[in-house]
């Protein structure tokens, strides 16, 4: 391995690579526009009129800072750490979606592309690509599994409402992975007019990088508000992961700091003995899809694996490059929790604190129950709930054998 | 002299385009599949692309992903394929026509790319396409190209412009392969006269022969192409006639591999309508 560098903050280098992960495998048609892209990024990264209008759409539409919540009887009842939630699903559209979606649709306008495409797993990625298509009028398709739009009907509505056409793909599991295959097929042949807005910190170079900027506002707000709170910083903190743009967003801006304990969430599924999970960090291997180079779950030739989670926007078998660094550097911690397990999760912070969260964020929460009661008492403990469970409330009904409605 | 390299000069000699045919390792079935390479250079092919399934083929239309799907699960792997080819040298003798392995980097890689390069150089295997390796990433593979004797064939497409085609070329060989449309395999075509512009324009930078593919479904559309390009690319139109050879329940017709070198064959024939300076 190589040694520690100075600074986990200063990746990717100029060819978008993390270490070995990361870089710009897609097919040569895309190459010239994703070159095109990363310079207009870098352009607008440097320009104040630019982040100007981010930041003010930050604040006055999607409703930002989110607020750093302490919860108190989650905290009593783990008996450990203090735990704060980073209350991100409050966020115009239920999720953290909607900080990179505004970053990257102000840049297709900037660009003059005059067409949005977006894939979604659970649906919250497609409602946000949705919502800032409608906000600033330019037509947005999204590509959705078959399958997910089944078991996410809700948001399949919300962005068909919002103007935005749903394309479901039928393609292998019909889940995340082959809707954003669809979608690279879609913009090889619309690449001259049209805009990819990626969900999370994968793809090809500069997606990573650019996803995890426009995310990283979570974890800035975090360390101001616990200054505020407590007058230092955080102890721990704990995401969960799918492609991994949550807990990008919330760690990157920690790193660096050596005390800062830094914990990714991946969905475990039925258990990882199983095989039937969505852990590519602790059950895949480094191998290339989808643009970048990262861990993947696949079989021994390289073919790709389906992955399996109750959650939808983590059923993914691959993650963010720079997450696949930063475990090899041994920086962040992964570990995994079981579809039970953020089921159970889910259910006690409906009870105890009155909030219903996501299954993703569930998954997050399911480690804070493991982790925050071997912690010590001034240990503080941050967990971003980076999405709202709404959508999720006729699946988990299902699931616990209750017949809405009657 | 590389067989490609060959090739092309036996092209140019005989004052004709050439056919570059591509058919899905393993489908529909190994036995199948290994027939209908065995007999594609007497149907007319000139070269040949042999497609190594991938879950997950970003470039191909349905076509070539349903050919990929028959062939992964008839069983193909990797090994087999190299199969396919060891045979073909072997039992045909046919120490002539090209063979290109086609794909995605993931397979390549997952081998680890130099063992891939001697097990694919030792099988018979000419050169290699893959379509997710730009020249930004195609440093890790070719010094084991290089050292192996596997052409690496880049592609260049319309957004390809004069600035980037350098840098392309500098990591091709055996020739280039223009894709003509933007799109995914077998969906639209480039008219004749896009496709004269674009290899009179990549012709100014390379000496290398090219290849144009994507979208050529007819032998008319092979024949405008071949007026223009050293030979025309065909796929999806290819694996069509392979589905179109299977019954209801995916089992195969007799008439299946038949039908699949007529149609070969009536592609070559109009490619070799055209006389070439």
């Amino acid at each position: 391995m190589a040694p520690t560098p100075n600074s986990f903050r200063i990746g990717p280098d100029e060819r978008g690579h993390f270490g070995i992960f990361g870089g710009r495998f897609v097919a040569e048609t895309l190459m010239p526009l994703i070159l095109d892209l990363e310079k207009a990024y870098n352009e607008a990264k440097a320009d104040p009129q630019f982040q100007g209008e981010l930041n003010y759409l930050l604040s006055h539409y999607a409703g930002r800072p989110s607020p750093l919540y302490f919860a108190e009887r989650l905290t009593k009842r783990l008996g450990g750490a203090k735990v704060y939630l980073k209350r991100d699903e409050l966020n115009h559209t239920g999720s953290h979606k909607i900080n990179n979606v505004l970053g990257q649709v102000l840049l297709a306008k900037r660009m003059g592309k005059t067409r949005v495409i977006a894939e979604t797993g659970a649906g919250q990625h497609g409602v946000a690509t949705a919502t800032a298509c409608a906000l600033f009028d330019i037509p947005c398709v999204v590509f959705m599994g078959s399958v997910d739009v089944d078991r996410q009907a809700p948001n399949v509505f919300r962005m068909k409402m919002l103007g935005a056409e749903v394309r479901p793909v039928t393609a292998g599991a019909a889940t995340l992975k082959d809707a954003m295959n669809e979608a690279l097929r879609d913009w090889v042949a619309t690449c001259e007019n049209t805009f990819y807005c990626i969900g999370t910190v994968a793809g090809p170079h500069p997606y990573p990088a650019m996803v995890r900027d426009f995310q990283c506002v979570i974890g800035n707000e975090v360390r101001k508000q616990m200054m505020e709170a407590e007058g230092r910083l955080p102890d721990t903190l704990v995401a969960c992961i799918g492609g991994g743009s949550n807990a990008m967003g919330l760690f990157h801006p920690f790193l660096d700091d050596a005390g800062v304990r830094i914990v990714g969430v991946e969905a475990a599924g039925r258990g990882i003995e199983t095989g039937e999970h969505a852990a590519s960090l602790t059950g895949g291997r480094p191998g290339v899809l989808h643009g970048n180079r990262t861990y993947l779950l696949q079989d021994k030739e390289g073919q790709i694996q389906e992955a399996h989670s109750i959650s939808a926007g983590l059923d993914y078998p691959g993650i963010g490059p720079e997450h696949s660094w930063l475990k090899e550097q041994g920086r962040v911690e992964y570990v995994s929790a079981t579809d039970d397990e953020a089921l159970e999760a889910f259910q006690l912070l409906c009870k105890l604190e009155g909030i219903i969260p996501a299954l993703e964020s569930s998954h997050a929460l399911a480690h804070v129950t493991k982790l925050a009661p071997e912690l010590p008492k001034d240990n503080l403990l941050v967990m971003n709930l980076s999405g709202r469970g709404d959508k999720d409330v006729p699946q988990v009904a299902a699931r616990l054998g209750v017949t809405i409605g009657s | 002299m590389s067989r490609i390299t060959k090739r092309f000069a036996q092209l140019k000699a005989d004052k004709r385009a050439g056919l570059v045919a591509y058919v899905s390792a393993g489908d529909p079935d190994l036995a199948l599949s290994y027939q209908i390479l065995k007999g594609l250079p007497a149907a007319g092919a000139d070269l040949i692309e042999l497609g190594m399934p991938f879950t997950d083929p970003m470039a191909d239309g349905p076509s070539v992903q349903h050919a990929g799907q028959r062939g992964l699960k008839a069983g193909i792997t990797v090994d087999a394929t190299f199969d396919m080819v060891r045979r073909f040298r072997k039992e045909t003798g046919d120490g002539e026509t090209p063979i290109l392995l086609m794909g995605y980097y993931n397979l390549v890689y997952q081998r680890g790319v130099e063992r891939f390069c001697k097990d694919a150089a030792a099988a018979g295997v000419d050169g290699l396409i893959l379509v997710d390796l730009p020249p930004e990433e195609a440093d890790e593979l070719k010094p084991h190209a290089l050292a192996a004797g596997i052409e690496t064939v880049l592609l260049a497409a319309p957004t390809t412009d004069e600035k980037r085609l350098p840098a392309v070329l500098k990591y091709a060989s055996g020739f280039l392969y223009f894709v003509s449309v933007l799109g995914i395999t077998g969906t639209k075509s480039a008219s004749e006269e896009a496709v004269r512009t674009h290899v009179e324009r990549i012709k100014r930078h390379t000496a290398l022969p090219v290849v144009v593919g994507f979208g050529i479904k007819t032998p008319d559309q092979a024949a405008a192409v071949a007026r223009h390009a050293d030979a025309a690319a065909i796929g999806s139109a290819i694996v069509d006639r392979v589905k179109a050879g299977l019954d209801d329940k995916g089992k195969p017709k007799p008439d299946l591999v038949p039908g699949v070198f007529a149609y070969v064959r009536a592609l070559a024939d109009g490619i070799r309508g055209v006389r070439k300076a």
